[in-house]
């Protein structure tokens, strides 16, 4: 059960290379199948995990499809990112600013994580180092159900019990805002990051507790000192899933920050954002007009911040692994 | 007006078992472009039809879109019943809606209402691609001036009333078909301080009531078959009837 997710994973080259060998005679399929039944398990298999790839570019290429009329076209580069103004189906003069919908959706990302990562992680401490045989694998089944409750769900439950209560907390206006946004966000990474870091908390091995107990930490100097450090990776990866999971989330944020195109002066503000736009405005508008393919171009920009956030994850990862090799 | 197709295909099929009708929603948008797309046979619209969406249908379908007018609609000016506020002209909810629109406060409008001290106007709206949005823009705003940013929009009409009914400081605006009990609509007055005109079936006939629209429902070119028979029950008293049944307002005088 020691099997760390981050430590062992492998590089694609490596890979790759292994490939074209033998399979090797203890694995299971070897012993089951025959060699040339086993490879064609290897074959079936390697295809599977090309086509991840495969479905990765035909995404793209679809989006980029719909989008590239305006995008090579007519489109003003500079009012998209620099203008606040998102006015799609004006009769004035149509705007395509997508400012707001940036600064809302960082804004609600930010908060939900500002929220999310203190408990995520102090709850992947407690589960893995302080809780007894029991509560913890009662704990783990209950964070994983939390994991699979549906996101229009958690939309519900913002809408419904959420405003409410931060109407009648903070006096808000309305009580679908960016606070609510940010809460429910940060209750839908939280077992990501929970059970994420659990896992890599658990792969670091005892004689590193050993030895620092043994030197005479207490068991938070233990947590702080020793475990941190040695399971940054996973714990970095924990984070950057929960990012993943709250810049990605629609419905739940469609329904709990109010939609509103503005960019957020104070937590109580409603405020909209790319994911919830898109949701919101496609079934409606005329197919291939220019508000259409905006929506698209937005869709790239979401493609382009989740590569991102991935790319800094991949540098972050192997920064630290080097740091520790040299 | 999706709650009106669904009615008028439920009881024509109940009455006629062997012609069933589907009906799809999303938006008068859409409708539209399936028209277009030759998805479906009628298009219900709560707005007029655009000069490129027409232009789609006779370029793909090489047939001239058909307008048939079904009944009318009165959009309703909803606020949450705490406010005192009875009655709001044009003027104003171009103030408060409108891009530039000085109006931010309950307090500029003279009324006293108030929710945990503050007294600041939420405003609701439609998502921008919604029919519903573009005929308030178009009646209260004309055709030379934008909404406001920062409203708080919402994916249908009963969502938004919803909301209404939930947050005392808010303002709306949706189908008079759509009033519940949990808020109040308000009398609306062209010109500011005079008698505002309440939203009922009534006025809304008679063209009193300052926002009212017709439903309307396009088809490529006239129809036949049993698609004909089914717009001409649409409109026969029995059709009209589920009109009024839903809170909007019948074509003709029923009996």
């Amino acid at each position: 059960m020691k099997g760390s997710c981050v430590e062992d994973r492998r590089r694609p080259g490596e890979d790759a290379e292994s490939g074209a060998e033998p399979a090797d005679p203890s694995s299971w399929v070897y012993r089951f199948l025959g060699p040339a039944e086993s490879m064609i398990a290897g074959v079936v298999i390697r295809l599977c995990g090309y086509s991840a790839i495969l479905f990765v570019f035909a995404i793209l290429f679809f989006v980029l499809r719909e989008a590239a009329p305006i995008l090579f076209g007519k489109m003003d580069l500079v009012e998209f990112l620099s203008s606040p103004n998102w006015r799609p189906s004006s009769d004035v003069r149509p705007q395509y600013g997508i400012l707001a919908l940036l600064v809302g959706t960082l804004a609600v990302t930010g908060l939900a994580m500002a929220l999310a990562v203190p408990l995520g992680l102090g709850a992947a401490v407690y589960i893995s180092e302080f809780c007894p045989g029991k509560v913890r694998e009662t704990l783990k089944i209950v964070i994983e159900l939390l994991a699979a409750i549906p996101s229009v769900v958690w939309g519900f439950i913002s809408y419904m019990l959420l405003a409410p209560l931060i109407v009648d907390l903070t006096g808000a206006p309305v009580g679908v805002n960016l606070l609510n946004g940010g809460a429910v966000l940060a209750l839908m990474s939280v077992p990501i990051i929970v059970s994420v870091g659990e896992d890599a908390l658990k792969a670091v091995p005892d004689s590193y507790r050993e030895a620092a107990l043994s030197l005479g930490a207490s068991r938070w100097e233990v947590v702080y000192r020793v475990l941190f450090p040695a399971a940054k990776n996973g714990l970095l990866a924990a984070v950057l899933l929960g990012v993943g999971r709250a810049i990605g989330e629609t419905m739940a944020v469609l329904m709990a920050t109010g939609h509103a195109v503005q960019i957020p002066r104070s937590l109580l503000d409603p405020i909209c954002t790319l994911t919830a736009t898109i949701a919101a405005e496609l079934g409606e508008t005329v197919y291939g007009g220019p508000h259409y393919r905006m929506l698209f171009v937005i869709g790239l920009v979401l493609f382009a911040i989740t590569f991102l956030v991935n790319l800094v994850a991949d540098i972050v990862v192997k920064g630290i692994r080097n740091e520790q090799r040299a | 007006m999706v709650n009106i197709a669904q009615a008028w295909a439920e009881r024509y099929h109940a009455e006629n078992r062997d012609v069933s009708v589907q009906v799809l929603g999303g938006g008068s948008g859409v409708g539209i472009a399936s028209l277009t797309d030759g998805n479906c046979d009628m298009a219900n619209s709560s707005r007029d039809i655009n000069e490129a969406e027409a232009l789609a249908i006779r370029q793909k379908r090489g047939k001239e879109p058909v307008e048939h007018i079904v009944g009318v609609d009165a959009l309703a000016v909803y606020v949450h019943p705490d406010n005192p506020i009875e009655s709001i002209s044009l003027e104003e909810l171009a103030g408060i809606y409108g891009e530039g629109g000085a109006i931010t406060r309950w307090s500029h409008l003279g009324v006293r209402h108030q929710s945990h001290g503050r007294d600041v106007i939420v405003r609701l709206g439609r998502q921008n691609s919604s029919g519903t949005y573009t005929y308030f823009r178009e009646a209260v705003l004309g055709k030379n001036r934008d909404f406001k940013l920062g409203s708080v929009d919402r994916s249908g009409s009963k969502d938004l009333v919803d909301l209404v009914s939930r947050t005392p400081l808010a303002i709306g605006y949706s189908g008079m078909g759509y009033a519940v009990p949990g808020v109040k609509m308000l009398e609306v007055s062209v010109p500011r301080g005079e008698r505002g005109v309440a939203p009922t079936v009534a006025n809304a006939r008679n063209r009193s009531y300052p926002l009212t629209r017709a439903l309307q429902i396009y088809t490529a070119g006239e129809l036949s078959g049993p698609a004909a028979d089914f717009l001409q029950w649409i409109v026969s008293p029995e059709g009209q009837q589920i009109v009024v049944e839903l809170g909007y307002v019948p074509m003709r005088e029923l009996k």
